[in-house]
């Protein structure tokens, strides 16, 4: 689960002691953070670098050969249709997710911010999802999406409906993953808007009341512009968490029926451990990256427009 | 406001539409798990009318799950012990020691969290491999006993503790080594059991990472020997699914047992943010 990257707060800055008194302490910090240092630095910071470097050759992960080959990945990349499927598989299943989710855990937030018997039942059971284990849920899915025997087919055809092959119809596969995602999000997003909601003083919606708004009128301009902190920070990260999917697909669909799941995760995962092309491999990780840094950027941009507006 | 009986029913209705789908899988799972073979097809799907408890006792032989669940117990009791040292220690080191590049550190260190995992995935494979680390315990703890979010998590509680606590115990002498074992850590049982239960489900539902660095079936967690359960026994859906209980319900007790310092744990990270 990615969550918040929350600003740095500088209450040292004040009164800022000495050099000489900061440096004195370096020796202890040291100590403290020691662990923290190694790690990230040889697990993350060095490996993100490696990275982009690996990305500018061909290698296979175990020969001594390994020719720089420059921007070829990068091309080949660009040039593949594969890529620009994945992209888009990955950039439909991230939206619709996302969009779903949010309105999902908002609205089941507005209902379970009433007084209302079974609140914390009803909390529980909403997010029982989100602490369940991927690969177990994406078992279970797989199982309710069965054509035939499935409980969604049967349940569809309950109501006179005959419901699709899902996972083995490539138009309707990533319509079935993208059900998971949301049934494994909103949970998280009803939290994270309850939690907002409850900060909201009465006494807005008793002002609106007053001036005669309608239910709609105060959800629209009361609740949702008070919710916009909340909607920002869990749009950026289902985007970022939706962008990396990988065990869903991997137990579900493997990508398939015709690459119509073949998320960018998945796609990675092929290129990187099954063919061993960890060149080519680093540059769709590369791209990842870049694209998952892109959407964050923009979502920060909106987001600032966002708040100038409502001041 | 005064609830209107018409609003109150339709309210519930609707939570309760969606409760229900976000329960159905469960209880077509256990349902499942717990059905003879023979009427795997037949209603009631979603509640448990036979009870054949073999089923367990069969899909816990047909493949190595005990192996599984052991391997899985040591991952996520190392990650979780590890994130929790190491991140109050972090944590402390931040919110009361000055040392020139605090800011830049502590910055850079949040910034992790928005390097995508597969980016690093590949290198960090590779550093593995190189330590001769492939298929052992060390490759599924090490690189994850460290977590940016916990070292947030702690540093703002950390703030929240008025200095003067430590400040008389400097005065005395002791040191803040001293001080944090004996003082601080003490204090913070609350945003440790918070720590400690979001590493404990990072580290039992993780998939990907476990994935690449286990090669043999006996170095497998849970939910890689689940993934490949599946693969083989996947026509066997009784058994399947009395697996998959298994594999989940470590995931729904720690939850449990720990909702409320969970939920906190999110929503004061997701709002100050």
């Amino acid at each position: 689960m990615t969550l918040s990257r929350p600003q740095v707060h500088n209450e040292g800055r004040a009164k800022r002691p000495t050099f000489m008194r900061t440096f004195k302490n370096l020796p202890i910090a040291l100590f403290f953070l020691l662990p923290t240092v190694v790690i990230l630095g040889t697990f993350n910071f060095y490996p993100a670098l490696y990275s982009l470097y690996l990305s500018f050759f061909e290698w296979n992960g175990v020969s001594p050969k390994r020719p720089f080959v420059g921007l070829d990945n990068y091309q080949r990349l660009f040039s593949s249709s594969e890529f620009w499927n994945s992209l888009q598989v990955t950039v439909i299943y991230a939206a619709a997710m996302t969009v779903a989710a949010l309105a999902l855990g908002m609205i089941v937030a507005v209902l379970l911010n009433q007084d209302i018997r079974g609140r914390a039942l009803y909390r529980a059971l909403y997010f029982l999802p989100v602490i369940t284990p991927t690969v177990a849920a994406g078992v279970v899915w797989k199982y309710l999406f069965d054509p035939s025997q499935g409980v969604i087919n049967r349940f569809l055809a309950g109501s006179g409906i005959t419901g699709p092959s899902w996972l083995t119809d490539p138009s309707w596969a990533l319509v079935a993953i993208v059900i998971v995602g949301v049934w494994k999000r909103v949970g998280f997003n009803m939290v994270v808007y309850l939690a907002a909601l409850q900060g909201v003083p009465r006494i807005y919606y008793e002002a609106a009341q007053l001036d005669g708004a309608s239910p709609w009128q105060r959800f629209r301009f009361v609740t949702l512009p008070l919710l916009a902190p909340s909607t920002f920070f869990l749009t950026v990260t289902a985007l970022i968490d939706a962008f990396q999917v990988f065990d869903l697909v991997y137990v579900m669909t493997q990508g398939g029926p015709l690459k119509s799941t073949d998320v960018i995760g998945y796609y990675l995962y092929r290129y990187g451990f099954r063919y061993y092309e960890l060149g080519f491999a680093s540059a769709i990780a590369y791209v990842m990256f870049a694209l998952i840094f892109v959407v964050t950027l923009i979502q920060f941009r909106l987001s600032r427009g966002g708040a100038q507006g409502e001041n | 406001m005064k609830t209107n009986p018409l609003r109150s029913v339709l309210t519930h209705l609707l939570l309760l539409t969606g409760a229900f789908i976000s329960a159905m899988p469960f209880l077509w799972m256990v349902t499942t798990s717990l059905k003879p073979a023979g009427v795997l097809y037949q209603a009631p799907l979603l509640i448990p009318t036979y009870f054949e408890w073999s089923n367990y006792v069969e899909a816990w032989k047909a493949a190595p799950f005990p192996r599984f669940f052991l391997n899985s117990a040591i991952m996520t009791i190392g990650i979780t012990l590890g994130q929790t040292l190491f991140s109050a220690m972090a944590g402390y080191a931040f919110a009361r020691l000055r040392f020139p590049g605090r800011d830049v550190l502590f910055f850079l260190i949040l910034g992790t969290m928005m390097i995508p995992f597969p980016v690093t995935l590949i290198p960090s494979f590779l550093i593995i491999a190189d330590l001769g680390w492939l298929d052992t315990y060390q490759a599924l703890i090490v690189p994850r006993v460290v977590s940016a979010f916990a070292i947030f998590l702690f540093r703002q509680f950390f703030l929240s503790i008025p200095q003067e606590l430590e400040e008389a115990a400097l005065i005395d002498g002791a040191n803040r080594v001293v001080i944090f074992a004996r003082i601080i850590l003490p204090l913070s049982t609350p945003v440790m059991a918070a720590s400690a239960i979001f590493s404990f489900l990072f580290a039992w539902n993780d998939f990907l990472w476990p994935l690449i660095v286990t090669n043999s079936t006996e170095m497998r967690p849970i939910q890689v020997g689940l993934a490949f359960f599946q693969g083989q026994y996947g026509i066997f859906w009784t058994l399947l699914m009395a697996a998959t209980v298994l594999a989940t319900i470590p995931a729904i007790l720690a939850f449990l047992v720990a909702q409320q310092r969970f939920i906190e744990g999110i929503t004061s990270s997701g709002l100050k943010g």
